[in-house]
């Protein structure tokens, strides 16, 4: 490393204090109520907020130091891929619908929890709390920044890339993690602070980005190990925040803890069926697989969240509600979304694909109880139908859950061969749900989850009003190009033509 | 008892300080894995600067670490000479 | 329970029949029929006889299964809302009471090639 490194005249405990707290004043002709508007309506009670303090003490000077070091490390690389070709290094372009879904679903999630942060660091009086929130707000934004730059790349050469801002707003799967991220935005400050400080960075993060970047790194993805290394390494500190924040507020009054609860059981579920997207990626999209859903569930799911709600306990704390209907769907579900994105693939911005023989013989050994029985049959049909000159292709379009928006592809959780239907009446109108876990969360807040923009019932309203040739207009989606089987894509022929360009004479 | 562990970049800049965790934690199991190394400890994991700038031969900064940090579990406790991963259970 | 909020917090819901231009939304799924991944979603007329909705859009979105053409449809077992219902073919939905948004299954005993015994 080449940065200087001083002894410092001041410990770190002394400059943490000089450089945060001390930054802080009492206000004289507002009072705190004036200031500080959104502190009381959730109904947690903090006493003392110098009680918070982030446990690696940095400061904003360490903070803009390291930062610039982690940008000069990632752009170094980037231009390293960018003048070497580095998309002729991927193991196949099937590779890049992962990244795909990315750009277009979790780089807006970026610069949502951006907005976030940046609205919670202002609304909390603490200055601890201020200061974290500030340095979490720059390393969002930095991540959508630095991803869209990453597969900017990318876009020079393949479909799919070029509409991810449409696409952000219009297309259907984006608004299961669009939603997600405003759900939480129109919270309080306190729920903000616990669904994406605490839940989705503490609890989920782990098992987005080390699976993806591991994955990244097998298949030859430079450019995204790089921005998934540059923005995971802001990630400890926001893990480190989320743990902290949840004691916090525990420790400062006893009222705290029901609240704290149902918000644990609320936004785990709602991370889950977001993050769930992910086991598809792992299990299917990576041409070289890294390990599969089940065993990253194993160690990031029940080891570390096991390791984390048995520490909790000791403050009243329970494992998050749909705990047990998570672990029953580990073994499904990546199954039921891959089903699902080919036979819809006419509408996505990316491509799907009949899994080999050989990548079904890999999930067989990955998921001996479950995907001989109830999702190769389903397989060999399907590789049937496209043999025979017709593909599948399920025009019938989809149920959405009113509460996570998925399509509603999951299974009773004891029953892997019934749909799971849920639904209820409220104030005289009809909402499904894809579990007992997302009704529960509708129950709670139906206000809140009537106002859901659902992109399948949308299609039959204004502007598209049912017409598909315009809603791929509507999408920016190219028919043809972005959308379909991988097999006879542009990509497909693309990427295959110009790697025999790199490795032959031709 | 719990594991926690602490998840870095494998390159250079990390080489030893991981060889400083693996002297301070005899206990800790080192896994490589692809574009990272991923220490796992029973209960607790200690990280000391002292041990880290033997094996770099220059002076060293605990903070340095956030640059190639991937990721962490456990309660952190940090000041100037060591970093301190641990579940209370 | 309520939303948490300052003030009164009051929403309009955005899937209101009347967004629909005289049509409305019904979702019909096959019982442990999961080639397809999950409940068609149809947006109709509630003049459609019942009968035009099955052999119309229901006959040709359920073709790709093997067992399509086995259905027996004088012997399917119908549930509306998860209730057992039985269906006028010649009445409209709006007569069967089939309501805007609601979820129709059919279940057919015996019938299910794509389960690995
Ligand atoms: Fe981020
Ligand atoms: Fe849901």
């Amino acid at each position: 490393m080449d940065m200087k490194v001083t002894k410092k005249k001041l410990g770190l405990k002394d400059k943490y204090k000089l450089m945060t707290r001390d930054l802080g004043w009492e206000p004289s002709y507002h009072s705190k109520d004036e200031l500080y508007p959104y502190m009381n309506y959730e109904g947690i009670k903090i006493h003392d907020w110098d009680k918070w303090e982030d446990p690696f003490r940095l400061t904003m000077d360490a903070y803009w130091k390291y930062q610039a070091e982690k940008e000069r490390k990632f752009y170094a690389i980037i231009d390293a891929h960018a003048q070497n070709n580095g998309h002729l290094n991927l193991t196949d372009a099937r590779y890049l619908s992962a990244l795909k879904i990315f750009l277009q679903a979790i780089s807006p999630g970026e610069y949502a929890a951006h907005r976030g942060f940046a609205r919670v660091g202002r609304e909390f009086p603490g200055v601890g709390p201020q200061v974290a929130c500030q340095m979490q707000a720059i390393d969002e934004i930095r991540h959508a920044q630095t991803q869209i730059h990453a597969m900017s790349n990318y876009n020079r050469y393949y479909n799919g890339f070029h509409a991810f801002a449409d696409q952000r707003d219009r297309i259907w799967y984006t608004s299961v993690a669009r939603s997600f991220f405003d759900d939480a935005m129109s919270a309080g400050p306190f729920e903000f602070m616990i669904a994406i400080g605490f839940s989705f960075e503490y609890v989920l993060t782990n098992l987005l980005f080390v699976p993806f970047m591991s994955g990244a790194a097998y298949n030859g993805d430079m450019a995204t190990v790089t921005f998934g290394f540059s923005a995971q390494s802001d990630e400890a500190r926001h893990m480190t925040l989320g743990l902290e924040v949840i004691k916090f507020i525990l420790e400062q009054d006893p009222d705290n803890l029901p609240i704290v609860q149902n918000w644990i059981d609320k936004w785990f579920w709602r991370g889950f069926r977001v993050l769930g997207l992910v086991s598809t990626m792992m299990d299917y999209m990576l041409p070289k697989r890294v390990m599969s859903w089940r065993e990253a569930w194993d160690i990031y799911g029940v080891e570390n969240g096991g390791a984390l709600f048995k520490d909790l306990a000791r403050y009243g704390i329970k494992p998050p509600k749909g705990w047990d209907d998570a672990e029953k769907a580990i073994d499904h579900m990546s199954h039921q979304f891959m089903l699902g994105l080919y036979q819809w693939s006419f509408g996505t911005a990316f491509h799907a694909w009949i899994p080999s023989d050989d990548d079904m013989r890999w999930l067989s050994a990955k998921y001996p109880d479950t995907f001989d029985q109830y999702y190769r049959p389903r397989w060999e049909h399907i590789k049937k139908l496209a043999a025979a000159g017709t593909p599948f292709k399920n025009y019938g379009l989809a149920k959405l859950c009113q509460t996570c928006q998925l399509p509603t592809v999951f299974t009773e959780p004891d029953d892997p061969t019934l749909t799971c239907h849920r639904e209820t009446v409220y104030k005289g109108e009809k909402y499904h749900f894809c579990s007992d876990g997302c009704q529960h969360i509708f129950e709670n807040e139906p206000e809140k989850y009537i106002q859901a923009w659902l992109p399948m019932p949308q299609l039959f309203q204004d502007p598209v009003n049912g017409d598909l040739g315009e809603w791929m207009k509507w999408v920016s989606l190219l028919d043809g190009k972005d959308n379909g089987d991988y097999a006879g894509s542009e990509d497909q022929k693309n990427f295959e033509a110009w790697r025999g360009l790199a490795t032959t004479n031709q | 008892m719990s594991t926690v562990f602490i998840a870095l970049q494998a390159n250079e800049e990390t080489r030893p300080i991981i060889e400083a965790i693996e002297i301070d934690n005899p206990q800790a199991v080192v896994h490589r894995q692809p574009a990272m190394v991923k220490i796992d400890a029973q209960g607790r994991l200690v990280i000391r600067r002292a041990t880290i700038e033997e094996q770099l031969g220059r002076d060293f900064d605990l903070q340095e670490i956030h640059i190639n940090l991937i990721s962490l579990t456990g309660h952190v406790v940090e000041d100037d000479e060591t970093l301190t991963l641990s579940w209370n259970d | 329970m309520t939303v948490a909020a300052i003030k009164e917090y009051l929403a309009v819901p955005r899937d209101r029949v009347e967004n629909f231009h005289g049509k409305q939304l019904v979702y019909v799924s096959w019982d442990r029929h999961l080639l397809f991944a999950a409940p068609f979603l149809l947006c109709l007329p509630p003049e459609t006889a019942f009968r035009e909705l099955v052999n119309g859009p229901l006959a040709m979105l359920l073709q790709a299964d093997p067992d399509a053409a086995a259905i027996d449809w004088t012997k399917v077992e119908w549930l509306k809302s998860n209730q057992p219902w039985t269906p006028d073919f010649d009445a409209s939905l709006a007569a069967n009471g089939i309501g805007h948004k609601d979820q129709l299954r059919l279940r057919t005993s015996g019938l299910n090639s794509l389960l690995a015994a």
